[in-house]
Order: structure tokens, then C-alpha cells, then sequence
């Protein structure tokens, strides 16, 4: 039986790049500014990292494929670098190998590092990217946004929730995230929203409208990672730890077999048991401080907070109308404005979550700051409900 | 005797109203303001002359496969590419079946059924043909009133025949009312009191006389003339040439459906068959087009009790009147539209190999059946999907065309890309086990709910226009009320 990573792994020093629509920059010079705040968050020298990890889902508006554009942008001492992509999930996936790194004993120092470059294609929402050969001859004929709308549909048959009723209460998810947003300089959506607004935005996609729907936005995050020993070292202080990192992939059985209904994510319930068992946390709604969802759309934010066992069974529409995720909630989430309101380039979205988590953690999140949080858990979604990646990593004080 | 055994239509669910045609055009042409009535049928964008034939032709696949399937056409989408043989693999029906295509004149279809009895004659057992027709009209131009889109299918045999074929005559002669070049979209005609005074009245009587010359029986004896033509009273005025009742001439269905082009002699013929033939009665179908062709019927008892899978009054009822006429300008690519930067992302070139190797999938909805635990599954793998089984290279061929279905999730996407927003699609459970994420089709905003019954449609899953391309696949559409 694997004994995990538990506080095998601290995190050194993190940085993240302002969100939004960049034009004014490339992914490469995103990648540097990223990298810059985090090497001088862990005050080391570059050449002291041993591997590296990119992150981009979307590369072929961007970087391009292999490891090469992170080491070059970065001119990295002719280490190891290695590209990830796993849909949304790739920041995770980066995460990942650079703190399996360091667990193994392979790396002291590693870095991970997620950009994308989303705003260079002519149209809003993402890019669209053929997979393969079949796949684009009898895939359904829909975005992003219609599959995570399917959600609603399914969780209203199952918990016979009437349209209007979710409709207000997915509305109330994008509002907290605006109103936290607001307090975040490096946000790409920095205004406060009413339900109203949410409620009466254009139709994306049935029931989704407009303020559903995350920014998509530019931009990049970083984190270097080591052991705790050598952080202590290094004369970090509060260390952040690395409780817990999973990763569950559907096979298939979401989307041809008929035992899943369509109402949550399988895997993101999988990956979330898995993860708690790994930070040895019992109840999860009691002991996670905060957290950051993969809030894409709305819907997504409203189911996950069951799959993470953080409402109970049905019970997120009661939670989010009460305002538990509120920032001044039980269990705020969405905190630096989630993929809503910070953004969401796709390659650093999972190292974003991070990012915050660790600040508050550290003290350090300024307006923000969450009065001592103990637990801080991300949640990083690729692919479609029915289909999809679910990556989960649980921090927290050392 | 050989003749007609069974047949089913197909016609679209839109239906546009002539008044918003008239409406559209009565500025530029005042005469317009008289041509408002009725309605005719159009396309949806995904269907073309294959889709339709493809669900004319499905409903009349019960007994066994046939010998062979003939698709008549002159608006089918490929010139080299067989598309008889796109319909008998959607309906897996490839291998030993003879596919033929014929086309090139409004008498392709009766020309086709007549060389299909005589097959049956010299020995085959069953031959279908698949009449099927989406005529490409100018804006403004008599085509656009006067036409419809459908197609029927027709199955001919030795035995338990509705109609037996007693006698057939032909008459060939270049004679153009109308052409259409190889590479244009739209016909070319001539002044109509020409057509009328030098074509149909002089061609048609004259090889009506002859077949019913051959036959041995009088003008008198014919109970029901079927003669398409969209020149007004053109019938009649045959009719009245070759000695015929007037009472004879067949509703050519103009009000509700249009002209057919090719299809339109069979689709009136069943359509008298439903309406006004009884037993021992004579039906004298015939089509004018570079030339005539006649074929003199004969109804059996068996008219009396037959079914068909879907009769042309139900494929009339299963109409939707739509009043936009911009819609149909859209649908049928007589309008540029900006599609968007998205629309940009359909034009990726088609694997031809990865789309033969998977053929029964794509153009089939063949999945999976599960020989060790039984579990349905679409698309077929090498691996089980059932949690519970998970046995390898255990699946056979199992096709979910027919599969009754109920939606599971949905939603009206507007971001992405279709001809006809919002794109509608959701995940589709089967009855009987298997599950697909799939386009709808011929549904409106509005009318989809979780739980809602479905029914698969063989339709254009996407268009590559850069290299002329239709991309088929299945969709789903709401369960057809019987």
C-alpha cells in the first residue's frame, strides 16, 4: 500500500502572472513573468532548479509542443523539461510531476510552470481543436459551455429542483466569485455582478448565460517546490506543505454506460475520497479551511461542492443560498475569484488555485486574507462531465 | 405478376409557407401577391437526397436484405461516389447487394422501377428503389414555389403485390423543357407554352396510347392517371388529349408538398394508393423527361389491408410550417452567411481511411452487444464498458438505428457552430441498454426535457464545403407520434 506524499513535498515559493486578455504580451514573456515573482519568492537562482514541468492544454495557439518553450523563455540550465496536457487539468499535471519529483528524491528543486496564450485566435471562448481522426465525425456538435449546462438538466431531474430555482442559485455561485474577484489586482474581472445581471445575460448555452461562464483569459502560474528539510533551510517560514495530490480519470463509463446519471463528476468523487484518505482528513466539512474549484461555468462550481463532500447529497442548493461559499461563509470558496473572475488560461489554472491557497496560508493574501486557515483544497477539472480529468490537491501548514 | 410489394416516404418536417416566399419577393414581382397559398417542404440543413432516402428506404427493411437497391435521383451530392451504396451501408446492407444509381432526368425513378421489374422477371427476388429528390431552386424563380424535397421507396417483387405492373411503354427523345449543366447548381428553361404545346401534350398521349395499346384496354378503363407537372392544368390537358377521365388525374400534391422531381410520380402514385385506388383498378403512372415513361398498374386486393412503414399522408402530417423564408435561403446555401470564426473550424479534412474502417459506426450507429455480459454499447471497443465486466474482444455488431431512446441530459448550445442554432444535443440512453452524446435535430427551442423519447435520423453531420464533402452520421429527433 503507497503511504502518499503527505509532507513529503513544501512548497518554496510561488507566482503567478496578471489574468486577463494580454495583448499586450506573449506566453513567453507571460512565462517569465510568472517565474520571476516565483524564484524570488523562494530566493534561490535558476540554476538551482534540477527539473522542470510546463503545462498547456492549448498549444497549438501558443507555445507549440515539447518542453523546449518553458526552457527556453526561461534560458534554464539545460535541465529536464517536460510538457503536460491533460485538458483544464494540466496546471495539476505539472504540479504533479514536479513534486513527485521532489518525493522520489530524483529532483531537490523543481518547478512547475502553466501558461496559456488564449487571446491570439479572432474569436471569444476557446479555441476549437480537432481530436483526431474519428472523434470530430460523430462527436455531438457543441462547446464547452453545452456540455457543463447538461449538469443542470440532470441534477434538476434528479433533485427535482425547478429551472428558476437553480437558475438563481448558479447565479448567486458567479456573484460571490465577481464580489471576491474585486479584491484581486491581478483578476481579469474586477466588477461586481447582481443575480439579476446573471440571471438576465445573454444565453450561452441552456441554462448557462453569459455570467456563467468563466473568462477566458491569458496568463501564467509557477510554483518551485522541495523538501521541507531544505526549505527550512533556505530559511522559509510558514511552510506549506503538499497534503495530498490525486488524479482520476474517467474510462469511458460516464459516457456509454448508462449507471451514471449526468447529475456530478464520477471522477472528481473518486479523487476527492482518494485525497482526503491521503491528508488523513475525516470530515472534509469540517476540517477544509477554503478551497478553489474548477468553476468554468457556474454549474460546475454548484455539483462539485457535493463531489467534494463539502454539501451533502442535494443539498448545494441550500449551502451556496445560504452563502456557506461565500467569503464570509463556512467554507469560502473561490476566494482570489476563481476561474470566473481571475481567470482561467488553461495551462496555469491548476497552479493558480495553488497560488492563492498558498498565500492565504502564508498570511499573505492581503484584502483577502481568510482569518487562519488551516486546510486549503484545489480542485482542477479537464474535459466534459461525461468524459473528463479530476486532479485534487489538499495543502496546508507544514 | 411482378410489381410494387410495399413502400415508405419520407418527407422533411419543414414546410415553407408560400406566403413567406410571396411576401419575400411581391416588391420586385407583383404577381407574387397571388402565389401565397400552401406550403411546400424544404431540407432542414442537415438532410440532402441520401439522408431522405436512407429513412424511406429503412422502413421497408424486414424481410431479409434484398437482392438489390436502386437510388433515383438528379440532385444526389456526388457525382463519382455511389450513393446507393452510402444507403445500403447505413443500413447494413453492403456486400452482396447490387447498388446502381440512376439520375440525369426527371424519369430516372420510373425508368428505374420499370428495369427493376424486369430484374424481379428474370429471377431476383427483391429489388428496393429509393426515389429521392432536393431540388436546388434560384430565389425568385418558379422552382422555389412550385418544388418540394422528399423521397419514397419503393419494394418490387413476384408476390403479394399492392400493384402488379400489367404493361409499360417508352418514349425517348432529347427534348428540353430544362437542363442542368454538370457544374451548375440551377436549371436552364424554356417558355412553358412550349414545353405544354410541343412536349407534354404531343410525347405523353402518344405513349399512353401505346401502353395502353399493349395492354389491351381502353382510356376509359384507367381510374387514376398520375402525370407530375408543375405547368398548370398540364395534367388535364393530357389527360383530355389521350381520351382519359378527367376524373383520373391524381392530386399532384402541390399544395402540401411540391414537386418531387424524380420522386414525385411514385410519391403521387402511393398517394392515390392511400386515397381513392381499390382493388382490380388500373393506375397509369407516367413521367415526363426527355421523353415518357409509362407504366400501367393494376391494384390487388391486397391494397385493401397494407400498412406502410409511413404512408405519404403521415409523412404529409408529420410536417412544421415555417415562415422564414431567410431560413431556407441559409439551409440551402443561397445566401453567404458569416459562419463565424467557429465555422472556420469545420472545414478539417476527412480521413477516407479511419472513415471506411469505421463505417458501420459512422454511417451504420452500429455499436457493441457485450457476448459475455450482454451490455449494449456504443461505439463497439475492444474493452467492455460495463464496471461490472470489463471482458476483452467480446463484442459483436449491434445497431442502434432502431433503438427507442430517451434524452438524459441536454442543452441549446449557441457558442458552438451549426447551420441552425442553438445546437441542440445531449446524452441519449437506449431502451435497452447503451448511451450516446448526440446532435438533435428538428426540434425547437423549447421542446426538449430530461426523459423526453427519441428516435435516431440518419442525417449530415457536418459539411466540408472547401472539399465538397457531407459528413453523415446519426442524430437524434423526438419520437414520431403514430
Amino acid at each position: 500500500m503507497a503511504t502518499g506524499i503527505k509532507d513529503k513535498v513544501a512548497i518554496l515559493g510561488m507566482g503567478c502572472s496578471k489574468f486577463g486578455e494580454r495583448w499586450d504580451v506573449g506566453a513567453e514573456e507571460l512565462i517569465v513573468e510568472a517565474f520571476d515573482e516565483a524564484l524570488e519568492d523562494a530566493a534561490i537562482d535558476r540554476s538551482e532548479i534540477d527539473s522542470a514541468w510546463l503545462s498547456t492544454a492549448m498549444e497549438f495557439v501558443n507555445v507549440g509542443r515539447s518542453g523546449l518553450p518553458l526552457s527556453v523563455s526561461l534560458r534554464l540550465p539545460n535541465i529536464a523539461v517536460t510538457r503536460v496536457e491533460n485538458f483544464c487539468a494540466s496546471g495539476s499535471e505539472a504540479f504533479r510531476g514536479a513534486v513527485y519529483a521532489v518525493a522520489s528524491g530524483a529532483a531537490d528543486i523543481a518547478l512547475a510552470l502553466g501558461v496559456e496564450k488564449l487571446k491570439d485566435t479572432g474569436y471569444g471562448g476557446l479555441p476549437g481543436n480537432a481530436a483526431g481522426t474519428l472523434s470530430p465525425l460523430w462527436s455531438a456538435t457543441g462547446s464547452a459551455p453545452g456540455s457543463f449546462a447538461q449538469l443542470a438538466s440532470a441534477y434538476r431531474a434528479k433533485h427535482k429542483v425547478e429551472r428558476n430555482d437553480l437558475k438563481r442559485a448558479i447565479a448567486h455561485v458567479s456573484v460571490k466569485s465577481h464580489a471576491n474577484g474585486t479584491k484581486n489586482a491581478k483578476a481579469h474581472l474586477r466588477r461586481e455582478i447582481s443575480e439579476e445581471d446573471a440571471i438576465g445575460a445573454p444565453m450561452i448555452a441552456e441554462p448557462l448565460g453569459l455570467f456563467d461562464c468563466c473568462g477566458v483569459s491569458d496568463g501564467a502560474a509557477a510554483a518551485i517546490v522541495t523538501t521541507p528539510e531544505i526549505a527550512r533551510r533556505l530559511g522559509k517560514e510558514n511552510i506549506v506543505t503538499v497534503k495530498a495530490l490525486q488524479l482520476s480519470l474517467s474510462n469511458g463509463s460516464e459516457a456509454g454506460h448508462t449507471s451514471w446519471d449526468g447529475s456530478y463528476f464520477h471522477t472528481t468523487r473518486i479523487a476527492a475520497a482518494k485525497a482526503y484518505a491521503e491528508a488523513g482528513i475525516k470530515k472534509p466539512r469540517d476540517e477544509v479551511s477554503m478551497f478553489e474549484c474548477h468553476d468554468c461555468f457556474s454549474i460546475t462550481e454548484f455539483v462539485t461542492t457535493e463531489d467534494l463532500q463539502l454539501s451533502p447529497e442535494g443539498g448545494a442548493l441550500n449551502d451556496v443560498m445560504d452563502g456557506f461559499y461565500d467569503a464570509d461563509g463556512g467554507i469560502p470558496c473561490q476566494i482570489d475569484g476563481g476561474l470566473k473572475c481571475f481567470g482561467h488560461p488553461i495551462g496555469a489554472s491548476g497552479i493558480r488555485m495553488l497560488y492563492e491557497m498558498y498565500l492565504q496560508l502564508q498570511g499573505r493574501a492581503g484584502e483577502r486574507q481568510l482569518p487562519s486557515p488551516s486546510i486549503g483544497l484545489t480542485h482542477n477539472l479537464g474535459g466534459a462531465p461525461n468524459q473528463n480529468v479530476a486532479a485534487i490537491c489538499i495543502v496546508g501548514a507544514a | 405478376m411482378v410489381g410494387i410489394t410495399g413502400y415508405c416516404c419520407y418527407i422533411p418536417k419543414l414546410r415553407l409557407t408560400r406566403s413567406a416566399i410571396s411576401a419575400a419577393h411581391v416588391w420586385s414581382d407583383p404577381s407574387y401577391a397571388a402565389k401565397g397559398g400552401g406550403q411546400r417542404s424544404i431540407c432542414n440543413w442537415d438532410e440532402d437526397a441520401i439522408t431522405m432516402a436512407v429513412e424511406a428506404t429503412r422502413g421497408l427493411l424486414v424481410n431479409g436484405t434484398p437482392d438489390a437497391l436502386l437510388f433515383a435521383s438528379t440532385t444526389g451530392p456526388f457525382a463519382d461516389r455511389q450513393q446507393a451504396g452510402i444507403i445500403a451501408t447505413a443500413l447494413s446492407l453492403e456486400g452482396e447487394i447490387e447498388t446502381l444509381d440512376v439520375t440525369s432526368s426527371q424519369r430516372a425513378a420510373s425508368s428505374a422501377l420499370n428495369q427493376a421489374c424486369a430484374s424481379v422477371d428474370a429471377g431476383a427476388e427483391q429489388v428496393l428503389l429509393v426515389a429521392s429528390e432536393k431540388r436546388k431552386a434560384l430565389a425568385r424563380s418558379p422552382g422555389e414555389l412550385a418544388w418540394g424535397d422528399g423521397a419514397v421507396c419503393v419494394s418490387l417483387g413476384a408476390d403479394n403485390c399492392l400493384l402488379e405492373l400489367v404493361q409499360s411503354a417508352v418514349h425517348s427523345v432529347d427534348f428540353l423543357d430544362h437542363y442542368r449543366g454538370a457544374a451548375q447548381s440551377f436549371d436552364y428553361d424554356w417558355e412553358e407554352r412550349w414545353v405544354r404545346d410541343e412536349g407534354l401534350a404531343k410525347i405523353v398521349p402518344t405513349t399512353i396510347s401505346r401502353v395502353l395499346e399493349k395492354a389491351g384496354i381502353s382510356a376509359a378503363q384507367v381510374a387514376h392517371f398520375v402525370l407530375p407537372s408543375t405547368i398548370r392544368r398540364g395534367a388535364d390537358l393530357v389527360a383530355r388529349l389521350a381520351g382519359l377521365s378527367k376524373d383520373a388525374v391524381v392530386d399532384n400534391l402541390s399544395g402540401q408538398l411540391g414537386e418531387t422531381g424524380t420522386a414525385h410520380p411514385l410519391i403521387m402514385a402511393m398517394h392515390a394508393l392511400e386515397t381513392r385506388v381499390r382493388p382490380g383498378e388500373y393506375l397509369l403512372v407516367t413521367s415526363f423527361g426527355q421523353g415518357c415513361q409509362a407504366l400501367l398498374f393494376r391494384a390487388t386486393e391486397a391494397v385493401k389491408n397494407y400498412a406502410s412503414p409511413r404512408s405519404v399522408k403521415q409523412a404529409l402530417c408529420e410536417g412544421r410550417p415555417e415562415d422564414n423564408y431567410f431560413k431556407y435561403l441559409a439551409f440551402n446555401d443561397l445566401i453567404r452567411i458569416d459562419q463565424g470564426k467557429r465555422g472556420e473550424a469545420a472545414q478539417f479534412q476527412t480521413s477516407l481511411s479511419t472513415s471506411y474502417r469505421r463505417r458501420d459506426m459512422l454511417l451504420g450507429l452500429v455499436g457493441g452487444r457485450c457476448t459475455q455480459c450482454g451490455t449494449l454499447q456504443f461505439p463497439r471497443s475492444d474493452v467492455c464498458v460495463n464496471p461490472q465486466c470489463r471482458a476483452t474482444h467480446s463484442q459483436e455488431p449491434h445497431s442502434f438505428r432502431d433503438e427507442p431512446a430517451k434524452v438524459s441530459s441536454w442543452s441549446a448550445d449557441y457558442l458552438a457552430f451549426t447551420p441552425n442554432p442553438p445546437s441542440h444535443y445531449g446524452m441519449i440512453d437506449f431502451q435497452n441498454g447503451g448511451r450516446v452524446m448526440i446532435d438533435f435535430t428538428d426540434i425547437a427551442v423549447g421542446e426538449v426535457e430530461v426523459g423526453m423519447a427519441v428516435e435516431m435520423r440518419f442525417r449530415i453531420k457536418s459539411m466540408d464545403h472547401e472539399r465538397g464533402l457531407p459528413r453523415y452520421f446519426w442524430k437524434a429527433v423526438p419520437l414520431r407520434e403514430n
